[in-house]
């Protein structure tokens, strides 16, 4: 009697909340839009490589969307003509048709045969970089990206700078475990390999800055290895390869900056940081061992964002990211090889004013 | 004859064990459906251990930079997710179907190796409790990072949840290797994997030599149920791609613990390498997965449509060219990987070949329902279900054979869609179908059909509420195996939606757990035929007798059982049989009462006790260093062979022996007298 | 007993006519096959490539010591054969010699690699943390040899077996089969092993 009743209760519940549930995705859907300014998506391609695969996207998705329409749409039109009611004969006992068969195996065929064509023109014509293209290399670490220009000797890290309407061509490794080099807006993905060498094109087509993601899984703190590309003018990228050419100017005596300095040296960071200050200098300079790779710290304030491009966050000032990061490097970003010095408020900020000037 | 009986040695370990209810017959069992049963219910709780981790990730992910987990805890979480679904659960309750059905259908008594059949089923639980076993053995505390440049773990980020395998099911070697993921936490993956494949490996061989031998009087190979077909594809998948994940997970256990360099890039290690070798078993055991369901749905289409499977022989030529093809598409888990065009290429195409069968089973499935008198009960919502559902994740599948579009969604959410529309959406709701298919025949009670459909909706419901945005958010740039985003990355919104959606498919799971419950006892009687049926294995009363079949069923066509109920008028519609009731009484009381005595597999100590020595010899592996597990080795290899050589020692089922009239019950069968 | 008793007591059959436990063995070896197969592959995969710590294992084979054991080794797949063929005569106690004579041929292959690996280990300075052509040596070595070794376990059970019974029985005949398909297996897959890995064997360019 009781399950009469629940099921009395229970049976419009199902067919209204589904209506509901339905209604609801419906409306979501509609919301889309509302995050069209996603900073990863792959549908806003700002280069000629992520513009032809957006195309070749295109044209398979419309593909699919009318084969689901036609299948799913098969399948609800069946369940529903053919559904047992009242005064239904029993079927017609049917064992196959050849046919049909015959038909259906070839249709799929041709129509993977039409898809085939722009996806092997795409990975040929995509995969191998041109000759002109501005070569750079990527080095990925637990858990921050290096860039080298070996055209210009340059070390960066987190965030890598190009020329607009020129092609990069990204020779890539890795020093630890794999990693996968992504920026949706200008190409797909590729990995980066320890011991091996992987190369991925890159071109924007305006000045912007794009965001990156480490995409294959890298450890403890994989989700936070981010990655920022700026795209300039060329004349843009011209001055900045010569601001990024100067060494470091040693901070004035007496200056927190100083202070911060000396933190740096006496804390052991050098172990792991450069900070280039030319042969010119008088003190020791900062270099670090080849084994323990930190990022170069020389132009470190020239860069938009540090600590694997999660720092400093949105709406966050420079500053209060490197007062967050210093305070304990761990606890941002767990795993982290940069240890917790147990720094004071202090030391801190002294660090900071010294960090600041590294332009 | 008499002689044989001295000639056996006398040398045992244990007399045979001899109780046939209680718990030592459980335990000692050698009979296929309680092994059965057993791999269910063993299946059923790793799942719904797999959905909780499923719910933990669910939630950290629900906002943005959520601190619900630790970044260990999730990788952790994700990590045992996925191993837990692929080979605790999916493939077990795939095993426990086979099991369970495979004689039944084929109108056998059992399977060819009963305690064989017996030594997989504890292998497979073993190995599932040595892997979680880690959860009490881990050291939380494990250093991370290089060895010599140790990363930093907060203190408060050390956690028990967080001390699990945190390299990802998939084990991406150097990251899961010695160098960055030390502690013992991926040697337990790596062991445990290997030990379930073991299981699984005995599992193959004894299933392919009962599908060759043991098939009934006139079941030829293209008469036997779609459902023995596909399990005798699995089992031939299982085969030849179970050798390979062995010997990668063998070299990972020697890497992490004998020091060789296989994958060690500084030393030359390739750890590319690996990515061939698990994914040449990895993508075999996705058709593995979903391949017993398709077996499932193919059996439940017809019965509720009243119609006979549309084009047997083109489903089941489809399931093996799937099989086959299924060998030659690995790499296209790997385009981003930096292989060369030409195989970029050449793995793309090969993957859209597998489309074409794919669809031609989708068309065939639709065709059968075509002009069907569709009866909408539970099994039949959940096998429409996996049909639309799985179209989508086929679909989708198709994308990631574009090879340049895939260097986009690869390692993002939008295959974390893709494969959960076909794992869930299909492998899982065929599963579902299967369980309220036949569980009456384990029971000889139906399910509750309100329930089930309550139980349907909302996992269906919840289902595509979890994974339908997650193509979005996939195309949006959310890669996978992150436990944050940022929040002007603007994947809050999808995700809260994707957790509501788990959260609904966890209400469907404990309406289904309450329906089982309670059906159990409470359920309405099935009957011998409850859902007019046209497979040999509803022609015994339900529940299923421990000798199967009275009278071993002779076999004249296809769907043989339709046949003996229903002949065809001159529209080839199906008109019920004068003598049908009478049939159906009749096999109820051959069933209930054979007319001769039956011979059964004697149940048996060795399997669980060689079964016990291998966790031991797995711990003493991850120990070897300290006394403690050299001795656990020692231990576990004279578990192993003593249960070998008392198993040896143990009358083997030689038909011979069991006609000895003299010694009844001297065989490897004992016999079980029914007075007619 | 007639054949028509049997029939009713007896409604299992064999559909393909071959014992469940040959058929489940050849079933098995298959999988054998990919086993070794992978472990072939990962092998030639690492021995060509240069750049590592020497020495290669190509550089320290001792060619006439391993052809010799295993030589020994494909002597004992004939005394298996004839082993087989005695029981089929019915004599047991020639039997019974080609069963103990298999196993000591078979561990003095299993001898003989133990010596190659100390010998490789101690003279030649290669361990299986030296290079990854190394560690896939004796990972595929290894596991060959693992195999002989339980090969060598199941023919001396047959033979204690034996020695107990005072003879084989019928049932035990099938045994001896299965044990002869394994160990012809193991046999085989070493032939390959030893062409390849060993003739066959280059040292990649720039080293030596």
């Amino acid at each position: 009697m009781i399950w009469r009743h629940l099921g009395r209760l229970i049976r419009p519940l199902i067919r209204w909340g589904s209506l509901v549930a339905l209604t609801v995705f419906g409306l979501a859907a509609c919301s889309l839009v509302e995050i069209e300014d996603a900073p990863l998506t792959t549908f806003e391609p700002a280069g000629p490589f992520a513009e032809r695969i957006d195309a070749v996207f295109w044209q398979v998705f419309w593909i699919a969307v009318v084969i689901f329409v036609v299948v799913e749409g098969g399948i609800l039109l069946i369940v529903l003509l053919f559904r047992d009611r009242e005064g239904r004969k029993d079927p017609r006992q049917i064992h196959g048709n050849n046919k049909l068969e015959i038909t259906w195996t070839i249709i799929p065929a041709l129509i993977l045969t039409v898809i085939a064509v722009p996806t092997i023109q795409g990975v040929f014509d995509l995969t191998e970089c041109g000759d002109d293209a501005m070569p750079v290399e990527i080095i990925g670490h637990q858990w921050w990206f290096e860039y080298r220009y070996p055209e210009h000797g340059i070390e960066s890290a987190s965030v890598l700078a190009m020329p607009i309407d020129r092609e990069v061509c990204a020779y890539m490794t890795s020093a630890d475990v794999l990693h996968n080099y992504w920026v949706p807006h200008l190409m797909g993905k590729r990995y980066l390999v320890p011991g091996q060498e992987t190369t991925l094109r890159l071109q924007a087509d305006e000045p912007a800055e794009y965001w990156g993601h480490c995409a294959e899984f890298c450890g403890l703190s994989h989700s936070l290895m981010r990655a920022r590309v700026i795209s300039m003018t060329q004349a843009d990228f011209d001055a900045w390869v010569a601001e990024q050419q100067q060494y470091a100017v040693p901070p004035e005596p007496e200056t927190p900056a100083e202070a911060g300095l000396r933190v740096f040296q006496e804390q052991g960071c050098t172990q792991c940081h450069t900070v280039d200050y030319g042969p010119d200098y008088q003190g020791t300079n900062l270099v670090a061992d080849e084994f323990f790779n930190g990022p170069n710290l020389t132009h470190f304030a020239s860069r938009s964002v540090f600590a694997g491009a999660i720092l400093p966050r949105e709406g966050q000032s420079w500053s209060d990211g490197l007062r967050e990061w210093l305070a304990n490097p761990p606890k941002v970003k767990p795993g982290s090889f940069m240890p917790n010095l147990d720094l004071t408020h202090q030391e801190i900020e002294d660090l900071i004013a010294w960090l600041d000037t590294l332009k | 004859m008499t002689a044989t009986a001295e000639r056996r040695p006398a040398t045992t370990i244990f007399r045979r064990p001899r109780s046939t209810t209680g718990f030592w017959a459980w335990i000692t069992t050698a009979d296929h459906k309680k092994i059965g049963i057993m791999y269910g219910y063993a299946a059923f709780i790793f799942f719904l251990v797999g959905g909780l981790e499923a719910l933990l990730l669910r939630i950290q992910l629900s906002a943005a930079d959520n601190t619900f987990l630790t970044a260990a805890e999730y990788n952790a979480a994700f990590t045992m997710h996925g191993t837990t679904m692929v080979f605790l659960f999916v493939m077990p309750i795939s095993a426990a179907f086979i099991n369970y059905l495979l004689p039944l259908m084929i109108g056998a008594r059992d399977v060819a190796f009963p305690r064989m059949n017996a030594l997989s089923w504890w292998i497979f639980l073993f190995a599932g409790i040595f892997l979680y076993s880690v959860l009490v053995f881990s050291d939380p505390a494990a250093p991370v990072g290089v060895e010599g440049v140790a990363g930093n773990l907060d203190p408060a980020d050390n956690t028990v949840l967080g001390g699990m395998p945190d390299g990802g099911w998939f084990g991406y070697q150097p990251n899961a290797g010695p160098f960055y993921s030390p502690g013992t936490a991926m040697d337990y993956w790596a062991l445990g994997v290997q030990f379930l494949g073991l299981a699984s490996l005995i599992s193959s061989v004894n299933f392919i030599v009962t599908i060759f031998n043991m098939r009934a009087l006139g079941m030829r190979l293209l008469r036997m149920p779609v459902f023995v077909w596909m399990s005798l594809v699995v089992a031939l998948l299982l085969l030849f791609s179970l050798p390979i994940i062995a010997i990668a997970l063998f070299m990972v256990t020697f890497d992490r613990q004998f020091g060789s360099l296989f994958f060690v890039a500084e030393a030359g290690g390739d750890p590319i390498l690996w990515q061939h070798l698990f994914w040449l078993f990895g993508h075999p055991e996705v058709y593995i997965l979903i391949l017993p369901a398709m077996g499932i749905v193919s059996e439940v289409l017809p019965v509720f449509s009243k119609k006979p499977l549309f084009g047997y022989a083109a489903v089941v030529f489809a399931g093996a060219a799937i099989a086959f093809l299924g060998f030659g598409v690995w790499a296209h888990h790997m385009f981003a990987s930096g292989i060369s065009p030409v195989a970029q290429a050449a793995f793309g195409l090969s993957t859209m070949t597998i489309a074409v069968p794919t669809g031609v089973k989708i068309f065939n499935w639709m065709g059968t329902m075509w002009g069907g008198r569709i009866k909408f009960t539970t099994p039949m919502l959940f096998a429409i279900g996996f049909v639309a559902m799985f179209v989508i994740g086929g679909l989708s599948g198709v994308t990631h054979a574009v090879v340049p579009s895939d260097w986009q969604q690869t390692d993002t959410y939008y295959i974390v869609a893709h494969f959960h529309y076909v794992l869930f959406g299909g492998s899982v709701f065929g599963i579902f179908s299967g369980l309220y298919y036949w569980f009456p025949k384990m029971t000889g009670r139906l399910l509750n059909e309100k329930l089930g459909k309550l139980n349907f909706w909302t996992m269906f419901t919840g289902f595509n509420l979890t994974f339908a945005p997650m193509h979005w958010l996939g195309l949006q740039g959310m890669v996978r195996r992150t436990a944050y985003y940022p929040p002007e990355a603007g994947f809050d919104f999808w995700n809260l939606v994707a957790t509501v959606g788990a959260f609904i498919i966890a209400a469907g799971v404990l309406i289904f757990m309450f329906n089982w419950w309670r059906s159990k006892k409470h359920g309405e009687p099935s009957g011998i035929d409850p859902w007019d049926a046209r497979t040999v294995e509803w022609t015994t009363p339900n529940p299923t007798p421990e000798y199967n079949f009275g009278v071993a069923p002779t076999v004249t066509g296809l769907d043989d059982f339709w046949h003996k109920k229903y002949a065809e008028d001159s529209e080839g519609r199906p008109v019920r049989r004068p003598e049908a009731e009478e049939t159906l009484t009749d096999l109820m009381e051959t069933g209930i009462d054979p007319p001769h005595p039956i011979h059964l597999p004697a149940p048996s100590y060795y399997p669980i006790l060689l079964a016990a020595g291998i966790p031991l010899v797995g711990w003493g592996i991850i120990y070897h260093t300290s006394f403690v597990g050299k001795l656990l080795i020692l231990v576990g290899v004279l578990v192993v062979a003593s249960a070998s050589f008392g198993w040896s020692m143990e009358p083997l089922e030689e038909p011979h022996d069991e006609h000895d009239d003299s010694d009844p019950l001297g065989g490897g069968y004992s016999s079980v007298e029914v007075d007619d | 007993m007639d054949a028509a008793a049997a029939m009713d007591h007896h409604d299992q059959h064999e559909s393909t006519g071959i014992d469940h436990r040959k058929l489940g063995m050849w079933v098995f070896l298959s999988s054998e096959f990919l086993f070794f197969g992978a472990l072939i592959t990962n092998y030639l995969l690492y021995q060509g490539q240069a750049g590592f710590a020497r020495p290669y294992p190509a550089e320290i084979y001792d060619i006439p010591f391993t052809s010799f054991s295993s030589f020994a080794l494909l002597m004992s797949s004939l005394t298996m054969v004839l082993a087989h063929n005695a029981l089929a005569r019915h004599d047991q106690h020639a039997t019974r010699t080609w069963l103990l004579a298999t196993a000591m041929l078979g561990s003095v292959f299993l001898g003989g690699q133990v010596f190659e690996f100390t010998e490789f280990i101690t003279v030649g300075a290669m361990k299986l943390t030296t290079n990854p052509a190394a560690s896939a040596f004796y990972m595929l070595t290894g596991f060959h040899g693992f195999h002989v070794l339980l090969g060598i376990l199941m023919l001396l059970t047959l033979y204690g077996i034996s020695r107990r019974q005072g003879e084989l029985s019928e049932a035990s005949g099938l045994n001896l089969e299965l044990v002869g398909l394994y160990w012809h297996f193991v046999d085989i897959i070493w032939i390959v092993i030893f062409t390849v890995v060993y003739l066959l064997a280059s040292v990649p360019a720039g080293v030596g």
